[in-house]
């Protein structure tokens, strides 16, 4: 039994190098959290769809992490990968293509050097009514808001954006 | 924010059809005790007695890769088949195993404990000389001590020389249990 009892302790050693927790509990730890997040960004309804794809790639990833640190920190990157992605989806590709800039840069990303200073409610609205061009009432989804609130809230980015922009 | 338990189950569901998991489990009922039940896509990979939630995810880990998941659906045939044993309506699981990271003493003693038959009952010293090892009884015992899939590979039918029950991981109240549900006492 020596091989078996020696062999056994070099595989323990292995597994405590690796050191990544097992999925279940990491996913009971984050999944209440990761749900918040994309109500708050999609809206309850699109949320669950979300949800599930977020925690399919979080798998799909799982086995390539080299440690478990920042697990949090990484699933919540997803949540947010996949809302944008979600975010994105609800235009035609078309018209991202007319409002896109003459580099074929999508215009979101020509936005995004000006809006990263905005408060992120103002940020996220002004980003999706001008980046993606949604109505106010997909904004409103996104962002979990009335109609009004994501109305205001993009019209009061934008006023911020022109103080900072005019001299 | 509460998860919802269809919306759980969904992703559950979903992560095993695309097999995103090395090794699914679930809780199943007998009337031995509540049993974690795990499979990858190898097949059953474990059973244990007296799930204790914490220690048998790091030991599925183990076994398989971290991706331990809790999944219903993956361990449908075996509590299936296991639900038809307690039932005393089968004799023989007809379910593949993974018995991967074991060492080849470990694994050649199961496949002849695998043989023994429903209802009968054998020692540690037979099967030490069934795996041409004829001194090893007591390595023998240390493979049943250890018998990560207990019931399916029936280590409860290996009993002393004289007919003593000698041991059993489980609690010996289960091995009389489970020969009496046999007919083997």
């Amino acid at each position: 039994m020596l091989t078996d009892a020696s062999g056994h302790a070099l595989r323990e050693t292995m597994m405590d190098a690796v050191a990544i927790e097992p999925f279940e509990r990491f996913y009971e730890a984050h999944r209440s959290e990761v749900l918040r997040l994309l109500r708050r960004q999609l809206g309850a309804e699109r949320a669950e769809d979300a949800f599930q794809e977020t925690f399919l790639r979080a798998l799909q990833a799982y086995p390539r992490l080299r440690h478990g640190e920042h697990l949090r920190a990484w699933v919540l990157t997803i949540a947010r990968n996949v809302a944008i992605d979600a975010v994105r989806r609800t235009r035609p590709t078309v018209e991202l293509h007319e409002t896109g800039a003459a580099d074929g840069r999508p215009a979101y990303e020509e936005l995004s050097h000006l809006t990263d200073d905005l408060p992120p409610k103002e940020r996220a609205a002004v980003v999706l009514r001008y980046g993606y061009d949604l109505a106010y009432d997909q904004i409103a989804a996104a962002l979990g808001s009335s109609e009004e609130a994501a109305r205001q809230a993009a019209s009061t980015g934008v006023r911020r954006l022109r103080r900072r922009i005019t001299p | 924010m509460t998860v919802s338990p269809d919306l759980d189950r969904r992703f559950r569901e979903a992560a095993n059809a695309l097999g995103l998991v090395d090794i699914g489990f679930d809780v199943v009922e007998s009337p031995v005790g509540e049993l974690l039940v795990a499979a990858s896509d190898r097949g059953l990979a474990s059973i244990w007695f007296d799930p204790d939630a914490d220690a048998d995810l790091e030991r599925l880990a183990r076994i398989a890769g971290p991706r331990v998941l809790r999944s219903p659906r993956a361990v449908d045939v075996a509590r299936r088949e296991l639900d038809e044993y307690f039932a005393g309506r089968r004799r023989a699981f007809d379910l593949p195993l993974d018995l991967r990271a074991l060492p080849p003493f470990t694994v050649a003693v199961l496949r002849e404990l695998a043989r023994v038959p429903y209802g009968e009952t054998t020692t540690y010293g037979a099967l030490a000389e069934r795996v041409g090892r004829p001194r090893a009884a007591r390595a023998v015992g240390t493979v049943m001590n250890r018998n990560r899939i207990p019931i399916v590979l029936p280590c409860h039918r290996v009993v002393g020389s004289s007919g003593d029950l000698v041991g059993y991981a489980g609690g010996l109240d289960r091995k009389v249990r489970l020969l009496e549900l046999e007919g083997a006492r």
